[in-house]
């Protein structure tokens, strides 16, 4: 690794590379993910699953697994003391089912036994009579008026709109029109750990619920729905969290209150955990998107209108659907200029798996069409793929799709030149065109960019708390609502709690996500925690100072504002400290001392009953939307990123190698390097599975695969060399100027990928995964021709 | 049947039917949950122990594959409070992120320097194939690999 550079800025911690506050307990293997919790005399957990994707019940018969020893309860809808379901977008999403299964993922009873293998015997013996329905499993014929019904109010689940000013008009003006059809794939997140739930009774009537969650405060007001307990008597703990990328929010709902109404029912705790297959099965998954974009420019290159419609596959639940669409409408035109725009997303319900929230949220899949349509148009006007985006690219006070005015750094047309530059572009590209005509494997290069509102946005309400106790030996405590998932949280916000209480990182214990310490956060999502809970750490921070200054002031004999805190000391700063507060040159103050350890200071805080702790809370600053007009404000600010791929394409196999990658992102300022590189690597992994092979694929709604022999994941073999250059814009909103990584990083890689692919090819693939297949005959194989059919 | 095997350098003794899966021993027997259980197919390798030194899917071994062996967990690595080199190397590059893989990975890359003190890319990338990593993009892992690498051989120069 490069030696942790520390570069020249005011902050002592701000920007440094640490490792990751956790990481020792990783290492050696005493980090307590869900399934290691274990406790006396709890029962395990088993579900029984839907056998189809779309059927009435017409019943249910537990008798056999009641009677088999060892069993301790076998629950259906019918012992439900609450509601039967939950949703913050739709409340909609079933415990256990009554009437009706939406697809293979659906659970009609649950099992709490003594031991794993009898709990599944006991489902074994469950047998559920079902009146079999027509599956819906193709979203645009699901909207269709003939569609069998997956809800009783029908298939549409939402439909998100932009307008701005008039296509038809644009259109006219324009000399060049291109239409052009894409299509993503639905992808499974893949975290690296299965679910797990540990439920166990509460001496107060309550529960308690500890497993790999990743939105605590969503969970416990559906288990506090669904199991009519008051908020206050249900408490959910997150345990260290084997990742999740979006796919352990609030769907966690369903596996802890099935735990939970089983632990309420025998009174003894009950532990769920999901085998990969339960997981794959039932787990939400990624969107599959297919979008039409139809574009016009004039011929200069620059765009005068898009029009795009796209429809979304939602499943069988909404889950986040509306709130995922709705950040595809607001992104899908790509950070670019154009004056007309009319964008419509439609999300159906089918009997697939449902879709929900995944890294990057709606914009991986109008990032690869937005991007794939950029160099398709590039080649019509017979330009480059970088003059044709540069031309267009939002610029400071530039005016988004939505209407909204950019009153921030834009540094969209920064990140093309800094990937350009660095994988020297047009060089490359013309040097492989002479490669390509005589030489195999052939070579390209593709590049790609995106512009992304930072944290909800006018999605919902943005709020966060952090909680800060100086401890009087000088270490501290800290506990965020938003929570570490392996992304880092906390780590950044302990960097952050380090900067402004002037201690050390190790100084600095981060308390796992308790919904009982603190106030409802929101979710951990759309990269808002380091944004958010930085912010509300600070408060936190610069309160406990406010509160402890006055004291280090009498004793040290100095005025308040000229007190440094530092390195775990407090000092009288009289003339600039360059060395810091430790070494000669800090100023000795009157009373004759010099400086105090924080330690001491916390010690006489205490004693003299000033409090050390705080809570701090942060609200985002105000966006709006007009739903009827779509538009408005729809991201208090937005970052800013490109992408450079070079790959091989062995043009007789189908096989493509990513060789080389460059990735350029405005964070606003790098929080912790270290993190801020780990998440660049890992989204551009990511990024590349969903380019070239991950699929979740299904057929009536039954999936095809079930477990990563199937589902397949970029190994150490599939990376490229990566290289990161990060820009710097301090946002005057964000902590310390950041702004946000997590997604950016992700959304654009696979667009470059497939830019880069079709580069060699000489040959557009509008499809993503850019399987064998599709990049050896420009088409994927029906699961017909497979089997050896001779197909069309 | 009475089943006699090493577990992290102690002799152990478990009562068992020989068809029990190893990484059911070892965590609800033995305790041991630093290994980890991501696909229970032998696909992600988060569930790898050394066997005899070799690392394997302790998710595909049965409890009478082990009789007389020798198995090496996350937990056995290092001695006492210190870090193996190569678990004190993922946590400073921050090959650590989430961490499920993090075991595994370790133990595999431990097995790999044993074997090659300073291998190359092509041989770590051979080495770590069979272990999934969903959140580093794994290159950080190649830099722990290569920050252990160098470390153990400084090691092993000032010893002697």
């Amino acid at each position: 690794m490069p030696a942790p550079r520390k570069k020249r800025t005011a902050f002592a911690a701000i920007g440094t590379s640490v490792p990751n506050v956790d990481a020792v307990d990783k290492v050696t293997g005493r980090a307590k993910y869900g399934a290691d919790h274990d406790r006396k005399g709890q029962l395990y957990g088993r579900v029984k699953y839907s056998e189809h994707p779309h059927a009435l019940i017409l019943s249910i018969d537990v008798s056999r697994a009641v009677n088999l020893s060892g069993v301790r309860a076998v629950l259906t809808h019918a012992d439900i003391p609450g509601e039967n379901s939950f949703g913050t977008a739709v409340p909609h999403q079933v415990v256990l089912c009554s009437e009706k299964v939406r697809y293979l993922g659906d659970v009609v009873a649950i099992v709490a036994a003594d031991s794993e293998e009898i709990a599944a015997k006991a489902v074994e013996s469950i047998t559920v009579k079902y009146k079999i329905l027509p599956v819906v499993s193709d979203p645009v014929e699901a909207l269709s008026p003939r569609s069998p019904a997956v809800h009783a109010g029908g298939n549409l689940c939402v439909h998100q709109k932009v307008r701005k000013g008039d296509v038809g008009t644009g259109f006219s003006q324009s000399e060049v029109v291109l239409e052009r059809e894409y299509a993503t794939q639905k992808v499974e997140h893949a975290y690296m750990e299965p679910e797990a739930v540990l439920a166990e009774p509460g001496e107060n009537g309550g529960i308690t619920v500890t497993g790999s969650v990743q939105n605590l405060y969503s969970i416990r007001r559906g288990l506090a729905r669904v199991l009519a307990l008051p908020l206050g008597r249900v408490r959910v703990r997150q345990a260290t969290l084997g990742g999740s990328f979006g796919g352990k929010d609030e769907a966690m709902t369903a596996l802890c209150c099935r735990a939970a109404l089983l632990a309420l029912k025998t009174g003894r705790p009950v532990k769920m955990v999901n085998t990969r297959e339960n997981s794959m099965r039932e787990s939400y998954k990624r969107h599959p998107y297919r979008m039409k974009y139809k574009v016009g420019a004039d011929r200069r290159g620059f765009l005068k209108a898009m029009e795009i419609t796209i429809h979304a596959d939602a499943g069988a639940y909404a889950a986040m659907s509306p709130f995922v669409t709705w950040r595809s409408t607001v992104q899908a035109t790509g950070p670019y200029v154009v004056p007309n725009v009319r964008t419509d997303v439609y999300a159906a319900y089918t009997n697939n798996c449902y879709t929900s929230a995944m890294r990057g949220f709606g914009s991986p899949q109008v990032c690869f069409g937005s991007e794939s349509l950029m160099d398709e148009l590039a080649e019509k006007l017979g330009m480059d793929p970088l003059e044709v985006r540069l031309k267009n690219t939002l610029r400071g006070r530039s005016t988004t799709a939505t209407g909204q005015k950019l009153n921030h750094t834009v540094s969209v047309g920064e990140a093309l030149l800094n990937v350009t530059k660095k994988g020297r572009f047009l060089k490359t590209r013309a040097s492989n065109r002479k490669h390509n005509e005589r030489s195999h494997p052939k070579k390209g290069v593709g590049i790609s960019c995106s512009y992304r509102g930072v944290s909800l946005g006018a999605e919902g309400v943005d709020a966060a708390g952090v909680t800060v106790s100086l401890q009087t030996d000088g270490s501290v405590v800290a506990s965020s609502g938003l929570v570490d998932m392996g992304q880092g949280a906390a780590t950044t916000i302990s960097l952050m709690v380090a900067e402004e209480l002037g201690v050390t990182v190790d100084r600095i214990r981060f308390l796992g996500a308790d919904t009982s310490r603190l106030p409802d956060s929101g979710p951990t999502v759309a990269s808002r925690t380091s944004f958010m809970a930085g912010q509300a750490a600070r408060r936190a921070c610069k309160e406990i100072v406010e509160r402890i200054r006055p004291v280090a002031s009498e004793v040290l004999g100095c005025p308040v504002d000229s007190l440094l805190f530092r390195n775990n000391w407090v000092s009288h700063s009289t003339e600039r400290t360059r060395r810091g507060p430790g070494s000669r040159k800090a100023g000795r103050g009157r009373a004759g001392r010099k400086r105090l350890r924080l330690g001491e200071l916390a010690s006489l805080c205490f004693a003299r009953g000033v409090s050390l702790f705080a809570h701090g809370w942060y609200r985002a600053p105000a966006t709006s939307w007009d739903e009827r007009t779509g538009q408005g404000d729809a991201y208090f600010t937005f970052v800013y990123g490109a992408n450079l791929a070079e790959v091989e394409v062995d043009t007789e196999t189908g096989t493509v190698r990513v060789t080389r990658f460059v990735s350029s992102h405005d964070v606003g300022r790098v929080l912790n390097l270290n993190g801020a590189r780990g998440q660049v690597y890992g989204g551009v992994a990511m990024g590349l599975g969903y380019a070239l092979f991950e699929e979740y694929a299904e057929q009536d709604g039954r999936p095809s695969l079930e477990n990563f022999d199937e589902y397949l994941l970029p190994t150490v073999s599939d990376v490229p060399e990566t290289e990161i250059v990060f820009i710097e814009n301090p946002d005057r909103l964000g902590p310390y100027g950041a702004k946000s990584l997590g997604e950016p990083a992700c959304e654009i890689a696979a667009p470059a990928i497939a830019n880069a692919v079709c580069d060699a090819l000489g040959m557009r693939v509008r499809e993503l995964p850019l399987t064998l297949e599709r990049v050896r005959l420009g088409r994927g194989l029906s699961r017909k021709e497979k089997r050896g059919s001779a197909g069309p | 049947m009475k089943l006699k095997f090493t577990v992290n350098r102690r002799a152990t003794t478990l009562e068992v039917t020989g068809a029990e899966r190893v990484i059911d021993l070892l965590r609800e027997r033995l305790g041991l949950v630093g290994t980890k259980e991501g696909c229970g197919k032998g696909e992600c390798g988060a569930c790898t122990v050394l066997l005899d030194g070799s690392p394997v899917c302790s998710c595909l071994l049965l409890s009478s594959q082990v009789a007389g062996r020798e198995i090496t967990t996350i937990e056995g690595l290092s001695e006492g409070e210190s870090l193996h080199p190569v678990q004190a190397a993922f946590a400073e590059t921050g090959a650590v992120q989430c961490g499920f893989c993090t075991p595994g990975l370790v133990l595999s890359s431990a097995a790999l320097l044993a074997d090659i003190p300073a291998p190359s890319r092509e041989q770590m990338k051979r080495a770590l194939a069979g272990n999934l990593c969903r959140c580093t993009g794994y290159q950080k892992i190649f830099e722990a690999v290569e920050l252990a690498s160098r470390n153990m051989r400084r090691e092993k120069r000032r010893r002697r």
